[in-house]
Parts: C-alpha cells; sequence; structure tokens
C-alpha cells in the first residue's frame, strides 16, 4: 500500500520533469531534467521492486545510477567544449 | 516492534514521496536554471533519502539493505558532482543567475535578464 502511493508519487514528479525538459529554454535545463528523470526512475525501479516483492530491481537500479551520472557529464562536457577528447591545454589561448 | 518499525516506514515513505513531487514541482515553477538546480537536488537528497530509508526498515538486515546503502550512497556522491559539472558549464554559457535588483524581484516574464535565455537552444 505504502509503495503504491510512493510509485504514484514519483510517477507525477517524472511528468514534471518530463515537462521541464520539453519546456527547456537551455539545453542546460533539458540536461538537468534528463538526470532528475534518472533518479526518479532509480527510485520507481527500487519501490516497483518492493511492490513485487522482487527486490533484484535494486541491481538494474544501481546500474542505472551509475550511466545516468556518466551520460549528464558527457553530454555536459560536449556542450561545454563542443568536443567529449577534449585537451584543456588548447583552452590557455 | 514490528508494527513501530511499519509506522516509522510508512512516515519515511511518505516524507520521502513529498519531498519528491515538491522537488519536480520546484523543477516545473522555478525562475531560472539555478534556482531550478536546487529544487532538483531537493528530489535527489530529502526525496530519495527518506525513501530509501523508508525501504531499508521495511527490508529489514540483508542484502537488499546493504544495495540501497549503494544507492544511497551513489546519489551522495553523483549529485553534487553532476550539479557542480552543469552548473560551471552554464556559466561557461554566460548564463548568470536571476537576481533580485535594488530589493526588488524582477519579474521574469516581463524584462528578462540578457543572457538568462542565451545558451544553444535544443
Amino acid at each position: 500500500m505504502m509503495f503504491t502511493v510512493a510509485a504514484i508519487a514519483i510517477l507525477v514528479a517524472l511528468a514534471l520533469a518530463i515537462t521541464r525538459g520539453i519546456l527547456g529554454p537551455t539545453v542546460f535545463d533539458r540536461a538537468l531534467a534528463a538526470n532528475a528523470v534518472g533518479s526518479l526512475a532509480i527510485m520507481l525501479l527500487a519501490v516497483v521492486g518492493f511492490l513485487t516483492g522482487r527486490p533484484e530491481f535494486l541491481d538494474i537500479g544501481l546500474t542505472y545510477g551509475l550511466l545516468n551520472m556518466i551520460g549528464t557529464l558527457a553530454v555536459l562536457k560536449f556542450f561545454r567544449h563542443g568536443d567529449l577528447a577534449y585537451d584543456h591545454e588548447e583552452d590557455d589561448a | 516492534m514490528a508494527l513501530a518499525v511499519d509506522i516509522l516506514s510508512w512516515a519515511l515513505i511518505l516524507l520521502g514521496s513529498f519531498f519528491t513531487v515538491v522537488g519536480a514541482a520546484g523543477l516545473v515553477r522555478m525562475p531560472d536554471l539555478f534556482t531550478r538546480m536546487h529544487a532538483a537536488s531537493v528530489i535527489d537528497t530529502t526525496g530519495v533519502g527518506f525513501l530509501v530509508l523508508g525501504m531499508m526498515l521495511q527490508a529489514g538486515l540483508g542484502l537488499v539493505t546493504l544495495k540501497l546503502f549503494f544507492i544511497l550512497v551513489l546519489f551522495f556522491f553523483a549529485g553534487p558532482v553532476v550539479v557542480h559539472a552543469l552548473a560551471q558549464a552554464a556559466l561557461h554559457e554566460k548564463i548568470e543567475p536571476q537576481l533580485a535588483l535594488g530589493g526588488q524581484r524582477r519579474d521574469a516574464s516581463a524584462d528578462p535578464i540578457p543572457g538568462a535565455t542565451k545558451g544553444r537552444p535544443s
């Protein structure tokens, strides 16, 4: 029962985060929204795992969390430097 | 004893759900990027924290609680790193925080700060 409440709350929060992702206006707002969607997806995985009595979903959540962080950082690095293979010594000029 | 643990985990999960929804509402309602980061951090700290603590109480001692603890540690370290990188990249793109000028609140829709909507679209 309480996990149903948590799942509904997380789904509402997901809808709001996706709204921010669609509205923008800058790419950083979208990256922030994507990161929030990732965090909420991890929590949804955990809650659904408890809801169905299969806590193995937590492993998927952990993996997804690591991928989420790396993905967000990669997108930010790309939009900041325009290149993933950025060499910081080029920036001194 | 079992009842007390149940009630406590109920309270923690409800509190976590509340903060999750509040953070997401802030993500939509806040006026500029930096305040939105603040709202997103509410999801990553209090929302996730209380939810995971509530689930830990439900799971009892065991492997599941250890995995939940790992998720908590992941959020504890990944959240600030991502938000810091985001703020740094945004400042690098000359997106300035929106400020109240002369003690008056700025109306974001009427008089946007130059650069507040800059940055690459899409």
